[in-house]
């Protein structure tokens, strides 16, 4: 009976940790997945160029960035919500900004010189890399967003 | 239902506690950890884990009578400073006592006050006989109106022995660009970040509410210095600089990745008043031994700076981060560790895509206040794995360095909130 309610403690105790630990844990590198089907491959392998130029050194090759500075672009609703805003992040920059409960203290510089179809090709790329699954950005929609930042 | 279910985890928790203090009574006397922490470590020492605070735990400090205060960058439950009282097993059974509300880098103890700082003042406390804060709710404001501009922002601190407090302020740009970070962007003359940052301030450790008009810059053109400490032997300022960043994403035509990732190196320095070392007008190239132009003022990595700039007096790889410097002085650890310098390199994030690399503790040998032969590897394997370290996803992040009183060595990791102390332990 004692022995009993003690497993049974522990085991619940157990239960209770698990997700705790789990949370603590550095995100479980995905896999790049590939995107829906819908994305061609060739904006994909053109986003995936553009990254490695532009983004890969802040943000790094599995998309989690850095603690405390350049933050994750896995799983955040600034790369996973409005299109609008994750575009002017790119044509404009960023810095100070926290995320998910985290302060981020790495100053984004405007990339504004990239072209339309550069920045559409990477955002598609970003929103569906590191185990991120989101609709493509379009030329069009960037260009909409650049004329009237 | 709840109360079945309540019963027996309350039970096991009790149980639990008996056996935690069973083990407490088992364990009373000083010894490393099986596994050392983790680390790995030169032949003779060991480390054990002193607490997991699960803060960002960037500097710390410890009393003659063995508190260890711990400075969290954000607070943790209100708490931005954290007080650690070791068993006499050297492990802290509560991580949840502290005080100070406000998150921040630097901590020092020195003369019955400890020092501490937000990302925009200087703050002190009055120790009692045992090492204890008597003032947690309200410390004397020494220094106010620090520039914070959310890059380069903590203010670490320490004192000589003449009553003077010395703070870094970090410059907030990388390079001084007229667009900081952007590609092409090139250098301001007359860098304006410089007036109130990029430099070491020197303020009086016992005046209050001082600020930049009564302070004094020691030195300046120092891009941003975490790890600093005072040189006991030669009565001198040390510190460490954390190089400057993005030289292939910034000027791609004229430096590869590769260079990038080796360029700059990380510099110590030896400070006298009115010292000028020099950002942004150059940056250290480790390999080549020589003070550089930088691109953003016509540099093209052949091109050397203005020769009238301070030398470093050492040179570590490139985006390391030093964040913790401290020169030993206990009596502990072998005779050659004795006044030579522990550096704690938090590790990089600017090597990307070449392998990340730090996340270790470097002893730096010194010879007569100077540093004195090859650096090397002290405690390493903060990352836990080799890969880990390689990809910039390492599990503890080295920060803070501090010396206790028996001449243990204490590292904070303000990754995972890891306090670690390393003891020599050969008889």
């Amino acid at each position: 009976m004692f022995v009993k309610n003690f497993l049974a403690g522990l085991a619940l105790c157990a239960a209770i940790a698990a997700p705790v630990a789990a949370q603590k844990k550095p995100a479980a590198k995905a896999p790049a997945k590939k995107a829906a089907s819908t994305i061609p491959a060739p904006l994909l392998a053109q986003g995936s160029s553009v990254y490695k130029q532009y983004c890969l050194t802040c943000h790094l090759a599995d998309g989690l960035g850095v603690d405390g500075m350049n933050p994750p672009l896995a799983k955040t609703d600034y790369v996973l919500g409005d299109k609008t805003r994750l575009t002017k992040v790119l044509l404009n920059g960023l810095q100070g900004v926290d995320i998910n409960g985290e302060q981020y203290r790495g100053v984004m510089p405007a990339q504004a010189t990239l072209t339309d179809a550069q920045i559409a090709a990477v955002l598609t790329y970003v929103r569906n890399s590191f185990g991120n699954k989101a609709s493509a950005v379009s030329a069009a929609e960037v260009k909409a967003v650049r004329a009237g930042k | 239902m709840n109360n079945n279910l309540t019963r027996p985890l309350l039970l096991a928790t009790a149980l639990a506690g008996s056996f935690s203090l069973y083990s407490l009574t088992q364990k009373a006397t000083l010894a490393p950890d099986p596994n050392n922490a983790g680390l790995k470590l030169p032949a003779g020492f060991g480390a054990l884990v002193v607490a997991e605070t699960g803060g960002h735990a960037r500097h710390l400090a410890v009393t003659p009578q063995g508190t260890i205060y711990v400075k969290l960058n954000s607070p943790k439950n209100g708490k931005g400073i954290l007080a650690l009282h070791p068993g006499a097993n050297g492990k802290a059974a509560a991580v949840t006592t502290g005080f100070g509300s406000y998150g921040g880098t630097g901590i020092y103890a020195k003369d019955n006050y400890l020092y501490a700082s937000s990302d925009e003042e200087v703050f002190r406390y009055k120790l009692d006989a045992k090492g204890e804060v008597t003032n947690p709710a309200q410390p004397e404001k020494i220094v106010t109106g620090l520039i914070n501009r959310r890059q380069h922002e903590s203010k670490s601190i320490v004192l000589d022995n003449a009553g003077n407090l010395y703070v870094n302020i970090g410059a907030y740009s990388n390079s001084c660009q007229v667009k900081d970070r952007e590609r092409g962007s090139l250098g301001r003359q007359n860098c304006p970040v410089l007036d109130s940052a990029g430099g070491i301030w020197q303020f009086r450790a016992d005046k209050a509410n001082q600020n930049y008009g009564t302070g004094t810059r020691y030195a300046t053109g120092l891009r941003n210095v975490v790890g600093l400490d005072w040189n006991q032997q030669n009565n001198q300022l040390f510190v460490m600089q954390h190089g400057r960043d993005q030289l292939h994403d910034n000027f791609p035509a004229l430096y590869d990745d590769k260079q990038s990732a080796e360029l700059p190196a990380e510099c110590m320095y030896a400070l006298n008043k009115g010292a000028n070392a020099g950002w942004p007008y150059l940056y250290y190239d480790g390999q080549k031994k020589q003070k550089m132009l930088p691109p953003e003022y016509g540099g093209d990595g052949k091109k050397l700076a203005d020769p009238k700039y301070l030398d470093p007096v050492a040179a570590y790889p490139a985006h390391t981060a030093p964040d913790g410097l401290l020169f030993y002085t206990g009596t502990m650890f072998p005779e050659r560790y004795r006044n030579g310098a522990f550096i704690a390199f938090h590790g990089s994030w600017n090597r990307a895509p070449e392998p990340q690399k730090g996340y270790y503790v470097v002893f730096q040998p010194f010879k007569n206040g100077k540093p004195s032969g090859e650096w090397e590897v002290f405690a390493d394997n903060f990352a836990g794995t080799a890969a880990k370290a390689a990809a910039g996803r390492a599990d503890h992040k080295p920060c803070g360095l501090a010396q206790g009183p028996d001449g243990s060595l204490y590292v904070s990791d303000d990754k995972a909130g890891t306090i670690y102390r390393i003891m020599y332990t050969k008889k």
